[in-house]
C-alpha cells in the first residue's frame, strides 16, 4: 500500500520549521506537501490523500485537535503529533482521539525519521492482515501465538495482565501508548481514572524484564503521556 | 520620595532665600476677616509704637475713610505725598513709589494691599509697589482682607455671593515674615457698621448690606483665622526645613517608651513591646535620669534596673540619659535615634499623677513629627459617655431637696435653740446652703440661702414663727446671713462646675485614649478605621462613619457603626469638607440640610477622609472638642497606617525591581551564550570547505546548545508558572521508580560517563504525585550533578521510606556546596561561585515542585566530599490495586 515514496503532508503554521522539514524529509525519501491552516490541511487531505501527516496543534484558525477528530472520521491515515513539551495534556488528548505518535518541539530529524518509519510501518500492518506474531529487540523476544517471553534466555512468569500489558506494547512496537488505552484494552473501558492499576503492574513488568528496572531498557517512560517499547 | 527627609535642593533654596532675605525688607500683613474690624488702625498703632522706639517711619498711603480716631493716629507721623495722576480727566492719588524709594524710610506704611493701582502707575497692583520696596530693603506694613486673598476668592464668593475682583497672589502672603490677624467678633462688627465707623462705598449700598449679614462675617473671620493657623504652620516647616531639624522618617517604626521608677514601668515596656511587635518596629527603653532620681531610695533604683533588664530581655534597647528635662531629653534623643512612636505611660497613682500627666502633656505639645502612644497602666476602662452625670438637676425635685435640706437644718437648729448662741444656728443653715449649692443648681443655691434667711426669721428670731422683727440689729444679720449663704453657694458652685469640667475633660481624655489604644492595636487604614467609627459612635451615641479619601480623588466608606444613610448628597457634602478641610453638614453652619455631621480627618501631610457623625441632636462644646480631637488622631493614625503601607509597597517594588534585574542580566547571558554556540556553528556549516568530521562536530554543538536552551527556557517557564500558581499539580499514585527512571533515561546524555547507582527498594510505596513534575525534578537535579561534577564521578539516586515520608536523595561526588551557601541554591538566579554556566534556575523549579506536593528539599554537604540534594514528600496509604489480580500476587510470592 504504501507507494515508493510516500506522500507526508505537513500541517504547520511556522515557515522557519516548514522550511526544515521540507528540506529533511526530501533528503529522506519522502514528498513533501505542506499546509499552513486547518483548511489548507483539509483541502490537502481530500485532493492528495497523503501517506502520513505531520499535524502542528497550534493552528491560525482552528484547534489542531478538531481537526484531527474530524479526519479521523473518515481516514486512517497515521498521524503524528507536533507539539510543545509542556504541553503534555494536548498530547495525550491527541493521542486518545487518534493520533498515532506525538514529537515534542523542539526535536531531532533522526527522531522525527524513527517516529515517521514506526507509523507508516504499523499502517501497513494493519492493512496486511495477520501482522508478524513475534518481536524482538536486543534480548527480547516475545511470541504472541505461543504466549512466550524470552529474557537473555531465561523465561520469566508473567500474570495474564502483565503478559496482555507486554503483549499491547509489541503490537504497538516503537509507539506510544497512553496510560488511558492500556487500562481500557487491559482492563476494559469501564475502568477510567485507575491509572496507577498500569503503573503498578509496569513495575511489575519491568521488574521480570528489565536489567534495571529504574533504567530501563526495553519499557520506556514517556513521563506525563504514557509508555512506549523500544522497537530496536 | 521620603517626605521627612529635608530635601537638599530645598534646603540649598532655602538658604538663599534666607541670604536674600537679610538684605531684603520685612514685610508685616494687617489680616482681617473684612473691612471694618481695624485692620489700619491696629497698623497706625503698631507704627506708633515702632516710631517711639526710634524706628524712621514714614506713612506712605493710608485710607482713613475720614474717621477720626484714625486721623489721630496719624498725627505726628512723617507722611509721604501721594502722586497724582489724571486719568480721563479724574485726578486719582497714588502711592508715590519713586518718592518713597528716595526717601528710603526704615518702615512704611502701605494701607491696602490688594488696590489695583490707577492705569499709569509703574504697576498695576499695589502689591507689586510693595515687593519693589521691599527689595529695596525697605520694610513695610499693609493691611489685607481675607476676600483679597487669592486661593480664597471663590470661597469667598461662595460664602457671600459677591465676587471680588482685586486678588493678591498667596505667594505674597506666604513671604510675609510676620501676618497679624486683626480680630473683631461679628456681632461688635455690626455694631460698629450700624454706628456709622465702617467705611462703606456708596455705591454699592445693597451689596454691602447682603455682605455684612452675621453669617457671612462668622464665615469670613474663621476663613481668616484658619488661613493665618495655616500661615503660621507653614513657617514652621520652612523652619524646621532650613534648620534641618531632625524629622523622623516614618517608613521604619521605632519606638521609644519613656521609663520612670515606678511599679508601671515593667507593665509599660510589656505595653510597648506589643506595640513594636505589631508594627515589627524596634524599640527602645529609654530612662531619663534627673537628680530626683540619683536620690532615690535603693530599692526604687533596683526596680528601675530591673525595667530596663526587663525591655532588654524583651529584645528593646535599653539606654539611661542624665538631664532634668525629661521631656525634652527624651525627645531629644527621640530624634537623634530616628524614633517614629514615643510611649509613655499615664499611671493612676495620684502621686505621679501631676508628674507624669504634665510629662505626657508637654510630649503631645512638642513632638512634632512624632506619635504619642499613652498607655493606661490600669485596667480596661470603659469607654466614657458623654451623658451627663445624673444628678438632681430638675427643677422640681431639685426645689424639693432645697426645701428638705433647710427643713432639716431648722430642725438641727431647734434641737441647738436656746443651748448656744444664734450666731451658731447661722452656721447650721450655711451647712445646708453649702450642702444645697454642692449638689443642685446655682438658682437653689439662691433660694436655699433666701429659705434660710427666712426660715431662720420666722423660727429663731423673736417673736417666733412670725417673720415680724422686733429688734433692728436682726436685719443686719439677716443680711450678713444673706450675703455669707450667697457667698458660699457661689464659691461651691463655682468648685462644682470645675470639678465638672475637670471630669468632662476626664471623660474626654479616657475616649480619646482608648481611640489611641485601638488605633495602635489596629494595623492597615481598614482596621484603624473600623476602630475609629466604633469608639466615636460609642463615645457619641450615635452613628458614626468613616470615608477616606483614595489617591484618584473619589471617597470610599471604609467602616460603619450604627445606622448612617450615605446618599449622594452626603457624599458631595464629605466632599466638600475634604477640599476645604472644616467640618459641614448637619449643626453646622456649612450646608446644615445634610443628616450627618462630616468632620475632616486632616493628617499631617494633608486630608485622609472624613469622618461622619449621626448625631441626634446638637452637639454641646464638649462633644465639638472630643469630636475634633478624635477625628485628629484618627486622621494621624490612618496617615501613618498609609505611610507604612506605602514603604512596604516601595519595599516590594525594590524586590522586584532587583529579581527583574537579575532576570534580565540572567536572561541577557545565558540565553546568548547558547544562541551565540548555535549561530556560530550553524554559519561554519554553510563553509562548503568543511571536512565531514569537523561538520559532524558543529552540528553536534548546534543540537546540545539547543537542548540547553530548550532546558533553560522550560526551567524559566516553570518558575513562572509556579510563582503565579498557574502549575496545575495533576496528582496520580505511582511509583517513585517511574518519573526517576524517565529523568535518568533522558539525562543518558548529559551524565555521560558518570556512574550511576540507582538504589530504589522494590517495596517503595506508590505515592501521590504528578508525574511529569516529579520527573522534571529528578532531571534537574541530574542535570545539576552533570553541572558541577567531573565527567568520571558516581551520581547516586537513593529513596527509602519514614514514617509519613518517602525520603529521596540525589547525590554527587562533586566539590560540594561551599559553607552557608547550602540554604541559597535554591533561591532565583542564584548560580554556585564554583558553577560554570546556567543560572541557577533548575533548583528552584525543584523547590516550587516539591513544596507544591506539600514536602521540602534541602541540600547537605555529604561527608568524604560531594553534595547531597534530599527531598521527602508525603506518604499516605496508597488506593487498593486491582483486585483481580491480588491472588496472583499472592501465587507468585
Amino acid at each position: 500500500m504504501t507507494t515508493p515514496t510516500p506522500l507526508v503532508l505537513v500541517v504547520e503554521d511556522d515557515a522557519p520549521i516548514r522550511r526544515f522539514l521540507r528540506a529533511a524529509l526530501a533528503e529522506s525519501g519522502f514528498r513533501v506537501e505542506e499546509a499552513t491552516s486547518a483548511t489548507d490541511a483539509m483541502a490537502g487531505l481530500v485532493n492528495h490523500p497523503p501517506d502520513l501527516v505531520l499535524l502542528d496543534l497550534g493552528l491560525p484558525d482552528r484547534d489542531g485537535l478538531d481537526l484531527l477528530r474530524e479526519l479521523r472520521g473518515w481516514s486512517r491515515v497515521p498521524v503524528i503529533v507536533l507539539s510543545a513539551r509542556d504541553r503534555e495534556h494536548d498530547k495525550v488528548v491527541a493521542l486518545d482521539a487518534g493520533a498515532d505518535d506525538y514529537l515534542s518541539k523542539p526535536f531531532g530529524i533522526a527522531e522525527l525519521r524513527a517516529r515517521m518509519r514506526v507509523a507508516l510501518r504499523h499502517a501497513a500492518a494493519t492493512g496486511a492482515e495477520g501482522a508478524a506474531t513475534t518481536f524482538a529487540v536486543g534480548d527480547l523476544v516475545v511470541d504472541l501465538a505461543a504466549r512466550r517471553v524470552i529474557i537473555a534466555g531465561r523465561e520469566p512468569h508473567l500474570t495474564p495482565h502483565e503478559f496482555k500489558l507486554l503483549s499491547l506494547l509489541v503490537k504497538n512496537a516503537g509507539k506510544v501508548l497512553t496510560h488511558r488505552q492500556l487500562l481500557h484494552e487491559v482492563w476494559g473501558p469501564e475502568y477510567g481514572d485507575e491509572n496507577h492499576y498500569v503503573r503498578v503492574y509496569m513495575a511489575q513488568l519491568r521488574r521480570k524484564i528489565e536489567a534495571d528496572p529504574a533504567r530501563p531498557r526495553y519499557i520506556r517512560t514517556e513521563p506525563g503521556v504514557g509508555y512506549r517499547l523500544v522497537d530496536q | 520620595m521620603d517626605p521627612g527627609r529635608p530635601d537638599p535642593d530645598a534646603l540649598l533654596r532655602g538658604l538663599q532665600a534666607e541670604a536674600a532675605q537679610e538684605a531684603r525688607g520685612r514685610l508685616k500683613v494687617f489680616f482681617g476677616a473684612c473691612a471694618g474690624v481695624g485692620k489700619t488702625y491696629a497698623m497706625l498703632e503698631a507704627a506708633r509704637i515702632r516710631r517711639n522706639a526710634g524706628v524712621d517711619v514714614v506713612v506712605g498711603w493710608v485710607e482713613t475713610h475720614g474717621r477720626a480716631e484714625t486721623e489721630a493716629l496719624l498725627e505726628g507721623l512723617d507722611r509721604l505725598q501721594p502722586r497724582s495722576l489724571s486719568y480721563r480727566g479724574v485726578e486719582l492719588a497714588e502711592l508715590d513709589l519713586d518718592g518713597a524709594l528716595e526717601r528710603r524710610p526704615a518702615l512704611l506704611l502701605v494701607d491696602e494691599l490688594a488696590h489695583t493701582n490707577a492705569p499709569g502707575s509703574r504697576h498695576a497692583k499695589r502689591w507689586q509697589d510693595v515687593l519693589e520696596l521691599l527689595a529695596a530693603g525697605i520694610d513695610v506694613y499693609t493691611t489685607l482682607n481675607v476676600q483679597h486673598v487669592e486661593s480664597l476668592n471663590d470661597v469667598v464668593a461662595q460664602i457671600t455671593g459677591i465676587t471680588v475682583h482685586e486678588m493678591v497672589p498667596d505667594r505674597v502672603l506666604e513671604q510675609a515674615d510676620a501676618v497679624e490677624l486683626v480680630d473683631l467678633p461679628p456681632d461688635e462688627l455690626l455694631q460698629r457698621l450700624r454706628e456709622g465707623r465702617v467705611y462703606v462705598p456708596e455705591q454699592a449700598a445693597e451689596a454691602v448690606e447682603r455682605f455684612f449679614r452675621r453669617g457671612n462675617l462668622i464665615a469670613l473671620r474663621e476663613l481668616a483665622l484658619r488661613h493665618t493657623a495655616v500661615g503660621v504652620d507653614a513657617q514652621m516647616q520652612r523652619y524646621r526645613q532650613r534648620h534641618a531639624i531632625a524629622k523622623p522618617w516614618p517608613a521604619v517604626p521605632r519606638f521609644l517608651v519613656l521609663v520612670a521608677p515606678s511599679p508601671y514601668a515593667a507593665r509599660l515596656v510589656r505595653a510597648a513591646r506589643r506595640l513594636a511587635g505589631l508594627s515589627g518596629a524596634e524599640w527602645i527603653a529609654l530612662h531619663v535620669e534627673t537628680e530626683l532620681d540619683r536620690r532615690l531610695p535603693d530599692s526604687d533604683r533596683a526596680q528601675l534596673e530591673r525595667t530596663l533588664q526587663l525591655a532588654e530581655r524583651l529584645g528593646g534597647e535599653a539606654v539611661t540619659v542624665q538631664g532634668e528635662d525629661v521631656v525634652g531629653e527624651a525627645l531629644a534623643y527621640a530624634r537623634s535615634r530616628n524614633v517614629t512612636g514615643i510611649v509613655v505611660g499615664n499611671p493612676p497613682v495620684r502621686s505621679f499623677r501631676r508628674r507624669t500627666s504634665s510629662v505626657v502633656d508637654r510630649l503631645l505639645a512638642e513632638a512634632g513629627g512624632l506619635d504619642v502612644h499613652v498607655l493606661h497602666s490600669q485596667p480596661e476602662a470603659p469607654a466614657a459617655a458623654l451623658r451627663p452625670v445624673p444628678r438632681l438637676a430638675r427643677w422640681w425635685p431639685a426645689t424639693i431637696w432645697t426645701v428638705a435640706v433647710i427643713a432639716a437644718c431648722t430642725g438641727v437648729a431647734k434641737l441647738l435653740h436656746g443651748r448656744f448662741a444664734d450666731a451658731n444656728l447661722m452656721m447650721v443653715y450655711l451647712v445646708g446652703v453649702m450642702l444645697v449649692a454642692t449638689r443642685l443648681p446655682r438658682r437653689q443655691a439662691v433660694l436655699a440661702s433666701l429659705l434660710a434667711v427666712g426660715a431662720f426669721d420666722f423660727f429663731f428670731v423673736p417673736p417666733f414663727l412670725t417673720f415680724a422683727v422686733a429688734e433692728t440689729q436682726y436685719l443686719f444679720t439677716f443680711l450678713v446671713m444673706l450675703a455669707a449663704a450667697l457667698v458660699i453657694s457661689g464659691m461651691a458652685a463655682r468648685v462644682r462646675q470645675q470639678v465638672e469640667a475637670g471630669r468632662s475633660r476626664e471623660r474626654r481624655t479616657a475616649a480619646l485614649l482608648a481611640l489611641v489604644r485601638d488605633l495602635s492595636e489596629a494595623s492597615g487604614e481598614a482596621a484603624m478605621a473600623r476602630a475609629a467609627v466604633r469608639r466615636t459612635g460609642e463615645t457619641l451615641d450615635a452613628g458614626a462613619v468613616l470615608m477616606a479619601a483614595n489617591p484618584t480623588g473619589g471617597l470610599e466608606v471604609l467602616a460603619v457603626h450604627g445606622q448612617v444613610d450615605l446618599d449622594p448628597n452626603e457624599l458631595s457634602v464629605a466632599r466638600w469638607v475634604i477640599d476645604h478641610g472644616q467640618p459641614a453638614g448637619r449643626w453646622t453652619e456649612t450646608l446644615p440640610g445634610a443628616t450627618v455631621l462630616h468632620m475632616p480627618l486632616q493628617g499631617a501631610a494633608g486630608p485622609v477622609g472624613v469622618l461622619g457623625v449621626d448625631l441626634t441632636a446638637a452637639p454641646s462644646g464638649d462633644q465639638v472638642h472630643l469630636l475634633e480631637a478624635l477625628a485628629t488622631q484618627t486622621a494621624l493614625a490612618i496617615e501613618r497606617a498609609r505611610l507604612e503601607a506605602s514603604a512596604r509597597e516601595a519595599e516590594v517594588q525594590v524586590g522586584a525591581e532587583r529579581l527583574r534585574n537579575a532576570v534580565l542580566s540572567a536572561v541577557s547571558h545565558d540565553l546568548r551564550t547558547p544562541l551565540a554556540a548555535i549561530a556560530g556553528a550553524a554559519s561554519s556549516l554553510l563553509d562548503p570547505e568543511l571536512g565531514d568530521a569537523t561538520r559532524r562536530e558543529l552540528a553536534g554543538t548546534v543540537v546540545d546548545e539547543s537542548a540547553r536552551l530548550n532546558r533553560l527556557i522550560g526551567n524559566i517557564l516553570q518558575v513562572t508558572r509556579l510563582e503565579s500558581g498557574a502549575t496545575v499539580v495533576e496528582k496520580e499514585w505511582q511509583p517513585i521508580e517511574e518519573a526517576a527512571g524517565a529523568a535518568l533515561t533522558r539525562a543518558d546524555e548529559l551524565l555521560g560517563e558518570r556512574p550511576v547507582a540507582v538504589e530504589l527498594p522494590a517495596d517503595l510505596p506508590l505515592v501521590q504525585v504528578d508525574g511529569l513534575l516529579l520527573e522534571q525534578v529528578f532531571f534537574n537535579l541530574l542535570e545539576n550533578a552533570a553541572k558541577y561534577t567531573a565527567p568520571d564521578t558516581p551520581v547516586m539516586v537513593r529513596a527509602w521510606t519514614s514514617p509519613g515520608w518517602v525520603e529521596v536523595e540525589v547525590a554527587d561526588r562533586g566539590p560540594g556546596l561551599p559553607a552557608g551557601e547550602e540554604g541559597h541554591v535554591f533561591d532565583k538566579f542564584v548560580r554556585l561561585s564554583a558553577g560554570g554556566q546556567g543560572v541557577g534556575l533548575g533548583l528552584t523549579v525543584c523547590r516550587g515542585i516539591i513544596a507544591a506536593h506539600g514536602g521540602t528539599i534541602w541540600a547537605e554537604n555529604r561527608p568524604g566530599g560531594g553534595v547531597a540534594f534530599r527531598f521527602r514528600l508525603p506518604w499516605e496509604t496508597p488506593p487498593p490495586g486491582p483486585a483481580a489480580e491480588l491472588e496472583e500476587k499472592g501465587a507468585l510470592a
